[in-house]
């Protein structure tokens, strides 16, 4: 890093000085010795702002700019017309896709649920500190770290009515014949599929930021209630949620914000089947972008779910930060 | 690694210390979801080392004779062969030849799992280098000086995440044809240093604002330069969250399949995209699958257990307070 970046950062330096002599001055200490404070953050937040507008903001526009068009990626650019609003119209008038966002939130509802609740159980048990409960967390952390596409590959083994240990392991307790457990062929049972295979692998990571909430709590305030003779329900709903509130609904954002993006696993153990039943917006986005060429019209789709996103994680993001100031 | 007992002196609620039945209760309840979530995991293991008959017959089987053939299936690719043609060839050099052969075929070469894997090794571990690199620096940017906009900032590099990969996939994949950046590594490792990038500096802001400025100025007034102070004080009291970032944004890059199965078709591959594709006769190779997801997750699960510590600590987004 030294001797590389010398001539770059002499510059940034005396560029930096010259601008602190402009504005007020600072104590002489400071520019000797070498960078101003100002260069410094600038120096090591712009790689990270250069890097994200190369990759993801110049992107971003450019799928503006196509939104308004007839581009297809497998044709000649000379085609490309400009059609003003009309991909989006076509976009929000169109069932399909409304049906695909429906889908979605059903999705992320049922997943942000059933993680919140378990995830936050289980950070409640694991804070007890039981005798090698370091131990098992561990274990439990394991399905968060495999790869969404390899899990939801093999869960399609284990959901197999014929062949699979879930359907064996469902008729086995409950009687029911397996050529009745079809959880990737029946309407009613592929969206359940996939919200079951979600809930195993993500649950560890609500867990463990709930586990982090919890330990944040200071041990005065046990103490006090305990003082006060507070009953431990009354512990549990006023001292152990209020204060792990924050996290979880960091975990509730983090968790909403992936599922609504949720591609890998559904294509993977349904690909959006049987019928359009799992079919979620990534999943609908995928097949105008990359099977049916349509670049314009997905790029619009694209647009319209990142504004809902990101209004809506917007607003969300509001809502935390009241509750973190409280 | 069962013998780890809380820290004396430093436990949580040291002086609320729940009572002995309700921890028994919190560790039946534990150890009950620990096993049930285990049990996908042992059968993909199992079925990585069952014959491709075993892996598929009804009940599944829990004792079965162990074989290779997932694992010789998933690093080779075989020709069927008329059994005089196998009868004429010379003894079988290793396990693999032999196995390969009771089922009428001949090992033709090395599939490309190997290659696949590789990829994977070295566009994860390259992104999360420069993601952590990157995202310390920004986020100590962050956290000590005041930067015009900070928040403002701050949410648009987290806004960078949330755009569904497939919609950023469709300029991506046309940015990177014309950059001649399609099915490369270097494409990928940039791909994934951006989206991770963002949870790097959310996280280690959090880690580095719990570390007191004190420190630093301390450091400045014996002598020390910003940057010094900033490399001998604040990064060592940084290690355990930068060590937690890392292993978050391995295991994202490690992991990946929408980007990978979209924007890579050939060279640049990696694995998550290629082991569901694995193909036996007459179907999938479910052995093989197996055989690939457990090589596939060795890796991470090393890291992550030798590295578990700094993870159920460093996971607190800066917020644990004493």
């Amino acid at each position: 890093m030294n001797s590389s970046h010398q001539t770059f950062a002499e510059k940034a330096s005396r560029l930096a000085t010259e601008a602190a002599v402009r504005a007020t001055p600072e104590p002489l200490a400071k520019r000797v010795r070498g960078f101003s404070d100002r260069a410094i953050a600038w120096l090591f937040i712009a790689p990270t702002i250069a890097l994200l507008l190369a990759i993801n903001i110049f992107p971003l526009f450019w799928a503006i700019y196509l939104s308004f068009t007839n581009y297809r990626a497998n044709r000649p650019n000379a085609e490309v017309r400009n059609i003003g609003l009309s991909n989006y119209s076509r976009i929000l008038n169109d069932p399909d896709i409304w049906a695909s966002m429906q889908t979605t939130a059903h999705f992320v509802f049922w997943t942000i649920l059933l993680q919140t609740v378990i995830g936050f159980g289980l950070a409640y048990l694991i804070d007890r500190k039981f005798r090698g409960h370091a131990f098992w967390t561990t274990l439990i952390l394991i399905p968060m770290m495999l790869s969404p596409a390899v899990v939801g590959n093999f869960w399609r083994f284990l959901y197999e009515p014929q062949i699979g240990l879930f359907a064996y392991a469902v008729s086995f307790l409950t009687g029911i014949p397996t050529s009745d457990i079809q959880m990737l062929g029946s309407v009613q049972l592929a969206p359940w599929a996939i919200v079951i295979v979600d809930t195993w692998m993500w649950t560890p990571y609500v867990m463990l930021i709930c586990l982090a909430g919890l330990r944040s709590i200071p041990d005065y305030i046990y103490e006090a209630a305990e003082v006060d003779r507070a009953s431990p329900w009354r512990q549990f709903w006023s001292i152990t949620v209020p204060m792990a509130l924050p996290f979880i609904m960091l975990a509730v954002l983090f968790r909403g914000i992936e599922n609504f993006k949720m591609f890998d696993m559904v294509n993977l153990l349904t690909g959006g089947g049987p019928g359009s039943t799992t079919e979620v917006a990534s999943i609908a986005l995928k097949r105008d972008a990359f099977e049916a060429w349509a670049t314009g019209r997905s790029s619009a789709f694209a647009i319209v779910l990142f504004v809902a996103v990101f209004g809506l994680a917007n607003i969300y993001v509001k809502a935390l930060n009241r509750v973190k100031q409280r | 690694m069962s013998t780890a007992k809380p820290a004396a002196g430093t436990a949580a609620h040291s002086v609320v210390e729940p009572s002995a039945n309700s921890k028994r209760i919190a560790a039946t309840l534990v150890i009950l979801y620990a096993v049930i979530t285990m049990v996908p995991l042992v059968w993909i293991f199992l079925t990585s080392i069952k014959s491709p008959p075993d892996s598929i017959s009804y009940p599944p089987k829990i004792l079965f004779t162990p074989s290779l053939e997932g694992y010789c299936n998933l690093f080779t690719t075989r020709t069927r062969q008329t059994p005089e043609y196998i009868a004429a060839l010379p003894p079988p050099e290793n396990t693999c030849d032999a196995v390969t052969r009771e089922r009428n075929m001949v090992i033709a070469g090395p599939s490309n799992f190997l290659p696949r894997f590789v990829n994977s090794l070295i566009i994860a571990f390259g992104s999360t280098f420069l993601a952590v690199g990157l995202g310390t620096l920004a986020a100590y940017g962050f956290s000590r000086f005041k930067v015009p906009l900070a928040d403002d900032l701050l949410f648009f590099i987290l806004s960078t995440r949330m755009m569904p990969p497939i919609a950023v996939a469709i300029p991506i994949f046309l940015m990177y044809r014309e950059l001649g950046l399609s099915d490369t590594a270097i494409g990928m490792m940039l791909l994934y240093t951006a989206v991770n990038v963002s949870l790097a500096v959310w996280l280690l802001k959090g880690f580095i604002d719990e570390i007191p400025r004190e420190y630093e100025e301390a450091a400045m007034i014996d002598g020390y330069t910003r940057l010094q102070a900033f490399r001998k004080v604040v990064l060592p009291q940084a290690t355990t969250g930068i060590a937690a970032t890392a292993i978050f944004c391995l295991i994202f890059a490690w992991n990946e399949y929408a980007f990978a199965s979209l924007l890579t078709s050939g060279s640049a591959q990696t694995a998550p995209p290629f082991i569901p594709t694995i193909i036996g006769e007459g179907g999938q190779d479910w052995p093989a699958v197996a055989a690939g997801t457990t090589i596939f997750l060795v890796p991470i699960l090393v890291f992550t257990i030798l590295l578990r510590k700094q993870l159920l600590r460093g996971i607190t987004f800066g917020a644990v307070r004493k």
